[in-house]
């Protein structure tokens, strides 16, 4: 199979959260252990699911039960067998196909009024903003600038979906690119997620805990990575932990450049940008500042701060030659400390 | 189970396939055989007739201002030579029924002019378009020749060439069908026992100008 | 190149040679109009065809192993099972039991001579070759990485060979039509004299309903594909958003076609083993007239339900609420076909041979994909298992335990009908028992999977996972083994098996009322048809039977 790398139309690839940095505890040890039912929707549906377990294992039992028993009694014995001439018995033809036919109607009411309760989002309901693109999840609050995320296992940097225990959440969402899928599974919540159009999907959180995110529409080379997570708190808790996960500034005991690497992976700069002096979809910043680069139109230039904030904020204006002009703008996301910090931290890059 | 032999030794037509039993059977299982292919024919065309409902309904007036454009003239003209040409076709037929030859290669030639025609006219009407820009996908360039269209009359355009392009390769592959026929017309293989492929060829004909009856006005003739 | 030529046997007026032997040279094969030889030949490929995507399944199988990478980077695993789902679908299943063992079978079970059109016939299979080469191609022009599913707008952008790729599949759905209108021709004009609807045996039936399937439903994929080829080269906008289009526009179409698509690949299946279950327990079939009705329902009702494909997908609730309403609807004429056989069963005498046990087998596999197929028609329910493995559990047991297992029944059956010789019964059985126990633990496991919320289409997943996976990786090297094993027996059978007797299953159809294998021409007489093909010499009609 010959592995083509290409480009994509427009779009920058982000590399999403590896499976196994996630960081969510494990949503159970045991196939025998049900899923949480961390939301409203997951306690009625649970019920349903034990209800066409019951009655599909039923029917197994007794379909297949017979055909053993028939299997055990009619076996062949001697070319002297004789065998029954029924072709068919009218009672019970019609008694196989009525009393399916009311189960079946049985589930599709079940399962028709657990959908339209799905789709019928309560007027109260607080909305989140959920925007999908080719690798990444963007999760936005009202009246908050930045996107949430959460530093998981070995310093990666997953989006973050908080929401309060006990209140509904609608959540609209919209892609970029193509079309992705929005899937909670501990909230038995799911939605596609469209470009050029809004889907909603709406859940209350009845659990306290933290549970994964998953794309679930394949989209691509890191479909499998496209992960986020979801934490339910408290709702007096809810608004303090918003503003903590939107923010990215620098802490009390963290110095520029420790700053200015989280700066980095926040804005998820590795995707395109290795530190290890190889070249990727941008070139390698490994020793890049102080380091002399020529421009794909013909000039050169030494790497600053004044270039480095430049790239940033119109990306290009000055393309290193032999790559492609396809970076996107960090125009208005990020600020000045977190741009100084990122300097600080490219710095110590040798 | 009683059986009978199944190669009579009376003569069998030289038109009989070995695995028929009768020229009766044959037949109608040739007929049977055309009816089905042409309903995969309109199958075909009405998933694009539902895409084009869909942009009508999705952005109508963009639709109304886009066939603007299209040339009614061109598309009357050949609405009146495919219906003419449908006409002679029929006529073929009823000639290879009746075993009158000479009838049966006019009508076939002239169903071919016919379908010749059309092609020309539709010559025509494509390159009128490509020097106006008014042309689907990537070559769309309405606005460098100076026409100020709805937005995504684009995609209009698209449908457009899309269903006129395949109904037009669908015209092609009837010339060379109905050729094939008046090959086999001159020299003198259909008669009135044996005319059922005149009759399928008809057919075929017969589809591809009922899809036109409703390209026309579609495309052309919106208000 | 040697040209056809009668073979000495032939000339010398001996007993009339068989189809296998009544030509002989390369070319004779090349331009048979013979159903027998084309059947065979449709055979051959399938089962290469089966055999590539079977090895891409193992090797993915084999990836899952463990949570993160062993020896493919994503972008190859989301190549390898994109050829896997595109090749089983496009060369192997849709094609395999009604052109391979259909062709083969069905003027034989008629009593005719060939199907109505031999010509076009032979003209399917090399737009089959045609389709095959192309989408073989696909793999040096930077394969292909969208799923078989070719949703836009991802198929628009990615940089594989989609246009090389929808071209084969466009052209493969060409041959399905031509066969299709085959054989509703056939059945209709062909069938022996005496021989009415009522007396057809079950497999017409089946592979009727199949046909009109065929012709009704693939040029709406032809459409679809030709849409998506002129969107992605031409940049038309009907599913780009960008451009005014809308992507889940694609999907309709789509699905449209996909869902009859289902039938396609199963409904021959039903038919294979309602000729298993009688003839193997010397029973009339309990229920025909529902079986053969059923059959035409379903095909029917099969157009209706392509939105359950799409419950999550931003179609509106209404479309949602009728698509689940008529999905049930379907589920009812496939529930009364189980019951029917098992009935069946009831007062036989029945054979424990190789067919019946993918019979027995194909009957307990089906069982469970058809009743998840419920869990995923309840709407709230599918919302959480939409796109995870349970959708992937409950197709593989109903495309691979329904159809393919259905299908090896029907090759060991008529086995000796195609080629004169019997294979190995021991082996046969063996072969039974490893495609049971590999196909189960393959994919029982991967229903609880889906359950636990694991998506579909995964490279990496996160650790809890794990052991789930294993257990299914397992299984899929115990499957195998077993398929393995179904090759090598019927392979074995035609060189060193057992020469056959022209019938020796004591069946009443038409099929084995003729030589093993069949002469050229099928029967050396027409036959008059007085009774039904399941009167068995075996059935008590004295009426003291019970």
């Amino acid at each position: 199979m010959i592995n083509f790398s290409m480009m994509f139309h427009g779009q920058l690839g982000m590399l999403g959260v590896p499976p196994e940095k996630l960081g969510t505890p494990p949503m159970s040890d045991s196939p025998w252990q049900l899923l949480p039912s961390a939301s409203n929707h997951a306690a009625s549906l649970d019920n349903l699911y034990v209800f066409l377990t019951a009655v599909c294992g039923v029917s197994f039992v007794v379909v297949i039960g017979a055909m053993v028993w028939f299997m055990y009694k009619y076996k062949y014995k001697s070319d002297k067998d004789r065998t029954s001439p029924l072709t068919h018995n009218g009672k019970l033809e019609f008694g196989w196909s009525a009393i399916p036919a009311v189960f079946l109607m049985v589930f599709f009411v079940w399962g028709e009024v657990g959908f339209v309760n799905m789709s019928s989002p309560p007027a109260d309901a607080i909305d989140i903003r959920v925007t999908g693109e080719k690798w990444k999840w963007t999760i936005e609050y009202p009246g908050r600038s930045m996107a949430s995320t959460i530093e998981v296992e070995g310093g990666e940097v997953a989006p973050y979906l908080i929401v309060p225990l006990g209140q509904p959440v609608r959540l609209t969402m919209t892609s970029k690119d193509v079309i992705h899928s929005f899937y909670i599974p501990a909230f038995r919540v799911k939605k596609d997620v469209v470009p050029g159009r809004y889907s909603t999907v709406w859940f209350t959180a009845i659990e306290e805990g933290t549970f994964p995110v998953f794309c679930t529409e394949y989209c691509g080379d890191e479909h499998s990575s496209m992960l986020a997570v979801v934490k339910v708190v408290k709702p007096e808790e809810y608004k303090a932990a918003v503003e903590a996960a939107t923010v990215l500034e620098q802490g009390a005991s963290e110095t520029a450049e420790q700053f200015g690497e989280k700066v980095f992976k926040t804005f998820a700069c590795n995707s395109c940008h290795t530190v290890d002096g190889s070249a990727k979809v941008g070139p390698s910043f490994k020793g890049v500042v102080g380091r002399t680069e020529n421009l794909a139109d013909g000039s050169s230039i030494v790497v600053d701060e004044n270039y480095i904030r430049e790239s940033i904020y119109q990306p290009n204006a000055k393309v290193v030659a032999g790559f492609t002009p396809q970076m996107p703008t960090f125009a208005g996301q990020i600020n000045d400390e977190q741009m100084n910090a990122l300097i600080a931290y490219m710095k110590t890059l040798k | 189970m009683s059986s009978t032999s199944a190669h009579d030794d009376e003569e069998r037509p030289w038109f009989l396939a070995h695995h028929f039993d009768t020229v009766g059977q044959q037949v109608s299982a040739a007929k049977l055989g055309m009816w089905l292919f042409c309903c995969t024919e309109v199958l075909m065309f009405s998933g694009l007739f539902l895409a084009y409902f869909i942009i009508r309904t999705l952005y109508p007036e963009m639709v109304l201002g886009a066939s603007e454009e299209l040339n009614k003239t061109a598309g009357g003209v050949n609405t009146i030579v495919l219906l003419t040409s449908s006409f002679t076709m029929a006529l073929g037929v009823r000639a290879a029924q009746t075993n009158n030859q000479k009838a049966l290669e006019r009508n076939l030639l002239i169903t071919i002019a016919c379908a010749f025609i059309f092609m020309i006219v539709k010559y025509f009407e494509y390159t009128a378009k490509i020097e106006h820009g008014l042309l689907p996908g990537n070559w769309y360039a309405a606005a460098e020749h100076g026409y100020m269209l709805p937005k995504y009359s684009r995609v209009f355009f698209g449908v457009y060439f899309t269903m006129t392009g395949l109904h037009g390769v669908h015209v092609l592959v009837g010339i060379g069908v109905l050729s094939w026929i008046f090959i086999r017309a001159r020299r003198r293989e259909f008669n009135s026992e044996n005319y059922v492929a005149v009759e399928n060829a008809g057919l075929y004909w017969h589809i591809v100008d009922l899809v036109w009856i409703f390209l026309f006005p579609l495309l052309y003739l919106v208000k | 190149m040697s040209k056809s030529k009668e073979t000495p046997a032939a000339k010398a007026n001996a007993p009339e040679p068989s189809y296998l032997t009544a030509k002989s040279g390369l070319m004779s094969w090349l331009v048979t109009v013979d159903h027998k030889r084309i059947g065979l030949m449709y055979l051959a490929a399938t089962l290469f065809f089966f055999l590539v995507a079977g090895l891409l399944a193992i090797a993915l199988r084999t990836e899952l192993y463990t949570p993160t990478q062993d020896f493919m980077s994503a972008a190859t695993y989301n190549k390898v099972f994109t050829l896997h789902g595109a090749i089983m679908v496009f060369l192997f299943i849709i094609p395999s039991v009604p052109a391979a063992l259909g062709n083969f079978i069905l003027p034989l079970m008629l009593g005719a001579k060939d199907v109505a059109f031999p010509k076009l016939n032979l003209l399917s299979f090399y737009i089959y070759c045609i389709a095959a080469v192309m989408l073989v191609t696909t793999l040096f022009l930077g394969s292909l990485d969208t799923g078989w599913t070719f949703y836009t707008p991802y198929s628009k952008s990615t940089g594989t060979a989609v246009i090389m790729a929808t071209m084969g599949a466009f052209v493969a759905g060409f041959s399905s039509i031509l066969t299709g209108v085959n054989f509703v021709v056939t059945v209709h004009k062909m069938r022996a004299p005496g021989m009415t609807w009522n007396r057809m045996p079950l497999m017409i039936w089946a592979i009727y309903a199949t046909a009109l399937i065929q012709v009704m439903a693939t040029p709406v994929l032809a459409i679809t594909l030709f849409l998506l080829i002129i969107e992605r080269t031409l940049n038309i906008g009907i599913f780009d958003p960008a451009l005014g289009g809308d992507p889940v526009l694609y999907q309709h179409f789509f699905w449209f076609y996909s869902h009859p698509a289902v039938y396609i690949m199963i409904l021959p299946g039903f038919g294979i083993i309602s000729e298993l279950v009688t003839v193997h327990s010397r029973k009339h079939i309990f229920g025909y007239r529902a079986i053969a009705l059923s059959s035409v329902a379903i095909a029917v009702i099969s157009f209706i339900v392509w939105g359950h494909h799409m419950f999550v997908s931003g179609q509106s609730e209404l479309a949602g609420i009728v698509f689940s309403f008529l999905t049930f609807a379907v589920a009812v004429p496939t529930a009364i076909k189980v019951f029917s056989w098992v009935a069946t069963l009831y007062g036989g005498s029945i054979r424990f041979n190789t067919p019946m046990w993918y019979a027995l087998v194909f009957l307990w596999t089906f069982t469970v994909g058809g009743l998840t197929g419920v869990y995923l028609g309840t709407l709230s329910v599918d919302v959480h298992l939409h796109d995870t493995y349970f959708v992937v559990a409950h197709f593989h047991y109903v495309m691979v335990g329904g159809t393919v297992v259905a299908f090896i029944g029907g090759l060991f059956h008529w086995w000796p009908k195609m080629f004169g010789r019997m294979f190995n019964e021991t082996a046969g059985k063996i072969s039974a028992l490893l495609v049971f126990i590999g196909f189960n633990t393959t994919f029982m496991t991967q229903f609880f999977l889906g359950h636990q919320g694991m998506p579909r289409r995964y490279y990496a997943y996160l650790p809890e996972y794990e052991v789930m996976h294993q257990v299914s990786t397992i299984g899929s090297w115990i499957l195998m083994v077993g398929l393995f094993t179904v090759l090598g027996t019927l392979l074995h059978a035609i060189k060193y098996g057992a020469k056959a007797p022209s019938n020796p299953w004591g069946a009443v159809s038409l099929d084995w009322q003729t030589a093993s294998p069949p002469i050229e021409h099928n029967f050396h007489d027409t036959i008059h048809v007085t009774g039904s093909p399941y009167d068995f010499p075996e059935i008590d009609k004295s009426g003291a039977h019970h």
